[in-house]
């Protein structure tokens, strides 16, 4: 039954997996603003399960420390992401990615 | 158990002073409103100056306090006064520019103060946690700045350019670090430094990877500069030349305690990936920079560029590579604040202009800042006599005595391409017909940034070895 036994190796699949969205919604996303910040809150919670992934495996908290600080972080910068994207959709009144393109060069 | 007592905290007394006094001015501008802007902006500036003090009354220790998460010595204690001097500099810099230009919020100076208490924390961390919360400390700090100008289009896009791709090399940064964390088992440097240095795992590598592309983001080395120019375009200008003049300074020690600390095991490794960062931030700095007419964007440029050199002393490693370091960061900072300070008189009947042809004439409309701006672009491309000069001079130095001949060479090539556009703005000035002039009140203290600046830049060939000696007493806590 070992095969279906889930260990270290399976969260840090799934880690990465998350992580590459994460980063390729980014990149490949032409339509809204807001799935970029959606995308970046998958980034980090993809590395949250890294770090208590890690930690159960190698036996220290600190890997958990760590994720609830990420948590807080990334709760103020989920806080800033949206009221940047109000001031932008106030300017401009679109929240488009491709709108986003005032300066080029 | 141990009693509680306040004399193992001292080396964080900066801080700890600039954390407090910070909140205590937020409460100071809730309750009294956006007047207050003016007070805070002097109170934020005499802060920071006696957290100075009480940075150099203390003595650099090489000893970590708070379960080994903060280390003050002689590196972080020369970094964190450059810093605070930078942050002084920046912030009587912008204090005219903010009441002209109707960005009257008193958050400025407080989020001044945040991302500068950041900076101070993530160079003195000895921690990958205190690392992380002082990058991100600076970093919100310094997207909320971006967008300021609220009403601006520009403004609010460059802020969410910024927002977006700092929170993905903050990303790619937690995800080294949690690899880092799984195969070293530690997030302390020490520990971790021990440990590569005894076995090289796969992970740990991938993980630094990670890491440095992460930090690469936030000093703007080439390919990871995208952001660069649109942030230095779009924020308000007070706001363009802090981002120039102190973030980058701390970056870069950032990197260089972990390259040297934690990763000293894996120098192999990025041995190579800093070598490629600065080859390609040189280029790209030179050649991008060629084809631009707003002078926000030919800095920004510039600045990718001058990460390049910088770059080149850290690939060369050994204190003579760091020292000179040191030493360009510390000249590059105080060329950079001349210049804003002159792009920030650029207004022409209380408009602010940023093209290079509204430069053109300025020799007579004023010949004050045209000679003191051609003074700061001759120092800029690396002329003697002035002070860019020297600050090349010790890199390329330093990248030859270490054998580093295609980087060494790559430098001052592209030194070479990089001065067209620095001397294009002279003959702009000198030489073509005048544009409009310059609104001529220009408040006290920008004027004595320019001047110190300008000085500094002129004078520097008469006494070079203070600075040099400080660089290489900095460095040393890496070798010892």
């Amino acid at each position: 039954m070992e095969f279906f036994e889930i260990g270290l190796a399976h969260y840090l699949s799934l880690a990465a997996m998350l992580f590459t969205l994460g980063v390729f919604g980014i990149f490949l996303n032409r339509k809204n603003v807001i799935v970029i910040l959606m995308c970046i809150e998958l980034m980090l919670l993809a590395v949250n399960i890294n770090f208590v992934a890690f930690s159960a495996h190698l036996g220290d908290l600190v890997g958990q420390v760590f994720t609830i600080f990420i948590l807080t972080v990334a709760a103020a910068e989920a806080a800033i992401g949206l009221a940047i994207l109000v001031v932008l959709f106030r300017t401009r009144g679109s929240i488009a990615v491709e709108d986003i393109s005032s300066m080029k060069g | 158990m141990n009693s509680l007592t306040f004399a193992p905290l001292a080396p964080i007394f900066p801080e700890l002073f600039l954390a407090v006094a910070g909140m205590a001015l937020l409460i100071v501008g809730v309750l009294r409103g956006n007047q207050s802007m003016r007070f805070i902006t002097q109170s934020t500036m005499f802060v920071f100056a006696i957290a100075l003090f009480l940075l150099i009354g203390q003595e650099p220790s090489n000893e970590a306090i708070l379960n080994d998460m903060f280390v003050q010595n002689s590196f972080t204690y020369y970094i964190k006064a450059i810093l605070i001097v930078g942050v002084i500099a920046s912030l009587a810099l912008s204090k005219q520019y903010l009441e002209q230009e109707l960005v009257i919020r008193f958050e400025y100076p407080i989020l001044v103060l945040f991302a500068g208490l950041g900076m101070m924390l993530m160079v003195s961390s000895n921690d990958m946690l205190g690392l992380y919360m002082g990058l991100e400390l600076q970093s919100l700090s310094l997207y909320v700045l971006a967008t300021i100008r609220r009403n601006h289009v520009k403004s609010a896009e460059s802020g969410m350019k910024y927002f977006v791709l700092g929170a993905i090399s903050s990303g790619m940064l937690l995800f080294g670090i949690s690899m880092i964390y799984g195969f070293t088992g530690s997030t302390n440097f020490d520990v971790i430094g021990a440990t590569l240095i005894e076995e090289v795992s796969l992970g740990a590598v991938i993980g630094f990877v990670f890491v440095l592309a992460g930090l690469a983001f936030k000093i703007s080395a080439a390919p990871f500069h995208m952001w660069t120019p649109d942030v230095y375009e779009g924020a308000p200008t007070s706001v363009t030349a802090f981002f120039a003049i102190v973030p980058k300074v701390a970056a870069i020690a950032l990197i260089i305690r972990l390259l040297f600390i934690p990763f000293a095991g894996i120098s192999e490794q990025w041995f190579q990936m800093i070598w490629l960062l600065s080859f390609l931030s040189m280029i790209v700095g030179a050649f991008a920079g060629l084809r631009q007419n707003n002078i926000k964007r030919l800095l920004a440029y510039s600045s990718i560029g001058n990460i390049g050199y910088a770059l080149i002393g850290i690939v060369a490693g050994g204190d003579a590579g760091l020292a000179s370091v040191l030493v360009y960061l510390t000249l590059y900072m105080v060329m950079t604040a001349g210049v804003f300070g002159i792009i920030l008189c650029m207004r022409v009947e209380g408009v602010s202009v940023t093209s290079i042809s509204d430069l053109a004439g300025l020799s007579r409309n004023a010949p004050w800042l045209a000679y003191s701006l051609a003074i700061l672009m001759f120092s800029m491309s690396g002329i003697p006599p002035m002070a860019g000069f020297f600050g090349k001079f010790m890199v390329f130095e330093a990248a030859m005595q270490s054998g580093l001949y295609t980087l060494g060479v790559i430098g001052v090539l592209s030194s070479v391409v990089a001065s067209y556009y620095y001397l294009r703005i002279i003959k702009t000035m000198f030489f073509d017909d005048p544009a409009p002039a310059f609104d001529s009140n220009i408040d006290f203290s920008r004027r004595l940034v320019i001047g110190f600046s300008v000085l500094i830049v002129l004078v520097f060939i008469l006494k070079p070895s203070p600075l040099i000696e400080v660089s290489k007493g900095a460095v040393e806590s890496f070798f010892s």
